[in-house]
């Protein structure tokens, strides 16, 4: 069977990436739009992002969700990567059925019930709600999305670099530190960009467990579109793709840096 | 295994110990809170349910804790028909949207499996892509569109497709536009998976023993790909059946899915056992279809060995 | 390791101990037996080849000494000291992998001084004995490239290398040539026999690939479902095998079977033959008569009184450029393989399918095994 020739599927392709992209499209040109009205193109203006910048309100919201996901990401990504060596790496052991059923039920299970779940618990122990139960609630969410990835890199692995370097005399720890940990290294920064993302979109689990003073973007996005479409709204969801686009690019960008610089290490030792 | 030292034990403990104990406290134990406020009942006091278990009170208060749950709240979900329909809806929304997510995730991902290899990556990144992008904003960007002087109404005014303005949005229709849009790359991403593993010699196999190429896709490739194509539709139908935002910004206001029930009885009447009691009561629903998940999960990873 | 160390002292034996000696041991992995009570000596100096089919235990047998596995039970002495309780990384003998397990972040420099690194040798004397490395495995220059700019045969060199810069006391090589094709493969076994000479190091290598085992070994364990079936020289395997198991995995063999009558004559349905040479069997004991095939001769003609001769018809014949395989079908509908050289340089064999011919050999030609 030839590859890649039959009509059908490019147009299979072509119609879904449009599906895919075209909304997205639509919303980052009418950010530009001086009109308040969608249907009336009124020429290119930046005034709604000029808006955005005397918004208070939006811009403490970012803050709080950017350091809410670097927090819960960081912490998932320890937790997560843990949990995938033990998954993978300590065979079995007891209460291992119920340890994977607990890593991998956050996947699936409904926000509703997370979020919900998770502020009776808040409520019965008495804690103050805000930024920390949000990024701790965030990290429970999170962390299995890093296992996930984690977990198939590890099974991907080669066991026999581990045993090599330990042939060689490296200790276990020590192997596990140069050699296994650099090799998955690229699933691990993997998985913190995903649930750094996860934490910075989620709504439904942080209106559950937040509380005064700690309003998260899309909590504030969420009140602010429930009343209609915006062009200030427009232009924060603009800002917030192009972040995410950079850092798609740079992270590509550093996963090939990081393979051209170990080159150039590579010949300086030879030197 | 002989000639462990102790030390190397005792960090393997610590690797499953330390998230072993947080996803006990925060997600096992928040669990048997839920179910223990779904057997209270609703107070006018902070927090707003009774009884609350006092641990100082010991084996006597424990048993006067006991003796006052009920099934209250239980009752009331299987007696109102409110809750009922909810549930109904909700599992049709998501029934009907995983078979639309199937029929338009299928082509797409055997399009992307079928493209020339250095294609690919490049292909499957783009459906990657819009998934980094905040859920919120693809559900609003819809709104920019379905809204009554929206754009697809403008379009098709302009075309003279239609006189006067259609409602698109607060329906049925903008709640199954909202899912599949955000729910495709759950869909294709299992299914490419399974369909790039496949040997392009099966196909050139069942092609040389004379089949033809439609009779090779249903005889060979959709039964090679079940396992990718049950995967991505449970990865959408379980989360899709508890789903708030979408219906919640998309969605009408005649019949609620059971996600925004549940958050209209905890947020708006403040009935935390009856929200509670939802929240078991969708758990108990979807238990089946999120154990099914994760053996395939399992195999999933476990085959790759 | 005080208990150990005494033993070393101890003046067992007159013969140099050996160096490595596997006592009793077993490894069970579940239910599966992998390696059953197993006792095996390796000598100082030799290169020394575990062979047998795939799942028959040696690289399990391979990876206990390396430490990668424990034995459920036994003993693994290494110059007299038992060496199961010390870990992988503890332990002065060293793998090359089957797949070469080479660090794909480091550089070839890095990878074969990896073991240095570990100790804590001078940085000067690191970069002195990689590039000594180096030029034993022919590949000065190429110290800064990275790994996935090497091809196969280089990449096996790495190996070697990094398996050796550490001077183990044994190294251990798990199929080493396995990912070579068979040109490359040829070469480099004649480098490695070579090397080990150089180098006088303690090799055990174990191949599933028997000419490479012949070639390349000093001694062979023949292995099968986790036990020893013979360990000797390679000729010695080859022409005295210890058993029909032995016989058939080795070579092409043809089985005779019969009994051993008084005289040291095998009375078989192909009639009497003549057998010289000891074995521990009784008269009126079964035994086989195993029989290479390059020690029958064919002939049109009856042969002499002198040797054992049946007579068949060629069924089959396989040309093989060298020699030629003959397929011969016997009275008893048996068929016996004989090899031919090909004399002739006109590609023409010297006899044709359906043709009547005579087989004999001597009665030193053949073994008589028992089981």
């Amino acid at each position: 069977m030839r590859r890649g020739a039959s009509l059908f599927n490019i147009v299979s392709i072509a119609i879904g990436l449009a599906f895919l992209y075209l909304p997205i499209s639509i919303l980052v040109i009418y950010s530009f739009n001086a009109s308040r009205l969608v249907t009336v193109w009124a020429g290119w203006s930046l005034i709604w992002y000029r808006e955005l910048l005397n918004d208070t309100a939006i811009l403490q919201a970012a803050w709080i969700s950017l350091r809410v996901a670097a927090l819960s990401a960081t912490a998932a990504t320890i937790l997560g990567t843990l949990a995938a060596v033990a998954l993978v790496r300590l065979g079995s052991f007891r209460g291992r059925l119920l340890f994977s059923g607990m890593v991998y039920a956050p996947l699936v299970m409904p926000e509703v019930i997370t979020g919900l779940s998770l502020l009776l618990l808040f409520v019965a122990f008495n804690v103050d709600r805000g930024f920390w139960t949000i990024a701790i609630a965030h990290t429970t969410l999170t962390m299995c999305f890093v296992t996930v990835i984690v977990q198939s890199r590890l099974i991907g692995f080669d066991r026999s670099l581990e045993e090599a370097a330990m042939d060689l005399g490296c200790p276990p720890l020590k192997t596990f530190l140069t050699i296994t940990l650099p090799l998955i290294a690229p699933a691990i920064a993997a998985g913190w960009m995903l649930a750094f993302t996860l934490s910075l979109d989620d709504l439904v689990i942080a209106s559950f467990t937040t509380g005064p003073g700690a309003t998260t973007l899309p909590i504030r996005i969420y009140s602010e579109v429930r009343l209609g479409v915006k062009p200030e709204i427009n232009a924060v969801c603009t800002i917030m793709i192009a972040v995410v686009a950079a850092g798609t690019v740079v992270a590509s960008l550093i996963t090939k840096g990081g393979a051209a610089r170990r080159q150039r290490e590579a010949l300086g030792a030879q030197v | 295994m002989r000639g462990e030292p102790q030390g190397r034990k005792w960090s393997r403990r610590a690797v499953v110990l330390l998230p072993c104990v947080w996803l006990v406290v925060f997600f096992l134990t928040p669990f048997v809170i839920v179910l223990k406020i779904s057997l209270s009942q609703t107070a006018l006091a902070q927090p707003p349910y009774s009884p609350v278990f006092d641990l100082s009170a010991g084996w006597a208060g424990f048993l006067d804790f006991a003796r006052q749950l009920s099934l209250e709240s239980f009752r009331l979900l299987f007696t109102d028909l409110i809750y009922l329909l909810s549930y109904l809806k909700s599992l049709q929304v998501a029934a009907i949207s995983t078979l639309i997510l199937v029929l338009v995730g299928y082509p797409f991902a055997y399009g992307i499996a079928r493209a020339p290899r250095g294609w690919q990556p490049l292909l499957v990144m783009a459906v990657v892509l819009p998934f980094w992008t905040s859920f919120l904003i693809r559900v609003y960007a819809w709104i920019n569109i379905l809204q009554r002087d929206g754009l697809l109404n403008d379009v098709l005014m302009r075309l003279h497709i239609v006189d006067v303005p259609l409602i698109w949005l607060s329906s049925d229709t903008a709640i199954y536009i909202g899912i599949v849009y955000s729910y495709l790359p759950f869909m294709v991403l299992p299914l490419y998976a399974a369909l790039e593993k496949m040997d392009e010699s099966l196909l050139e196999a069942a092609a040389d023993l004379g089949c033809p190429r439609w009779k090779t896709f249903w005889l060979v490739v959709v039964p090679l790909s079940l396992s990718g194509a049950a995967a991505g539709a449970l990865l959408c139908f379980i989360p899709i059946v508890g789903e708030f935002v979408i219906p919640d910004l998309l969605g009408g206001s005649e019949t609620l899915m059971i996600g925004q029930t549940l958050w209209t009885e905890f947020f708006a009447n403040r009935d935390w056992p009856v929200a509670s009691a939802i929240a078991i009561t969708l758990l108990a629903l979807l238990l089946v279809p999120m154990l099914f998940y994760e053996r395939l999960q399992q195999r999933s990873l476990e085959g790759g060995r | 390791m005080a208990d150990g160390g005494q033993a070393a002292q101890e003046p067992v034996s007159i013969e140099k101990p050996p160096l490595v000696r596997f006592e009793a041991v077993t490894k069970r992995f579940g239910s599966v037996v992998a390696v059953e009570t197993l006792s095996l000596d390796i000598k100082h100096g030799e290169f020394f080849a575990l062979l047998g089919p795939s799942g028959c235990g040696k690289t399990t047998l391979l990876r206990t000494l390396a430490g990668f596995e424990a034995p459920t039970q036994g003993r693994i002495l290494l110059d007299g000291e038992d060496i199961v309780p010390v870990q992988p990384h503890r332990r002065p003998v060293n793998m090359m992998f089957q797949s070469y397990a080479l660090f794909p972040h480091l550089s070839v420099e890095g990878n074969i001084g990896f073991g240095l690194r570990q100790e804590n040798v001078a940085r000067a004397e690191i970069a002195d004995r990689i590039a000594e490395m180096l030029v034993l495995v022919r590949l000065q220059g190429f110290g800064g490239r990275r790994i996935d700019q090497l091809s196969g045969g280089q990449r096996q060199r790495v190996a070697l290398a990094r398996a050796l810069i550490k001077r183990p006391r044994v190294l251990l090589l798990d199929e080493p040539l396995a990912a070579l094709d068979k040109k490359l493969r040829a070469e480099t076994q004649f480098e490695l026999m070579e090397l080990q000479r150089k180098l006088g190091t303690t090799f055990v290598i174990v191949t599933h690939d028997q000419e490479e085992a012949m070639i390349i070994a000093d001694r062979i364990a023949v292995m099968d479902r986790g036990r020893l079936m013979q360990v000797a020289a390679p000729a010695e395997i080859y022409e005295r095998p210890n058993s029909r198991w032995v016989a058939g995995f080795i070579g092409e063999t043809t089985m005779i079977e019969g009994r051993l009558g008084s005289d040291s004559n095998i009375e078989s349905v192909l009639g009497r033959m003549r057998v010289a040479g000891s074995s521990n069997a009784r008269s009126g004991d079964k035994v086989w008569l195993a029989l290479r095939p390059e020690k029958i001769s064919m002939t049109a003609e009856r042969p002499n009184e002198g040797l054992n001769a049946v007579a068949g018809t060629v069924s089959e014949i396989g040309y093989r450029g060298d020699m030629s395989v003959y397929k011969i079908l016997l009275s008893d509908r048996s068929v016996m393989k004989v090899a031919l050289t090909n004399v002739s340089a006109r590609g023409e064999t010297p006899f044709s399918l359906h043709d009547l011919v005579w087989l004999s050999w001597p009665p030193e030609a053949g073994v008589v095994l028992t089981e």
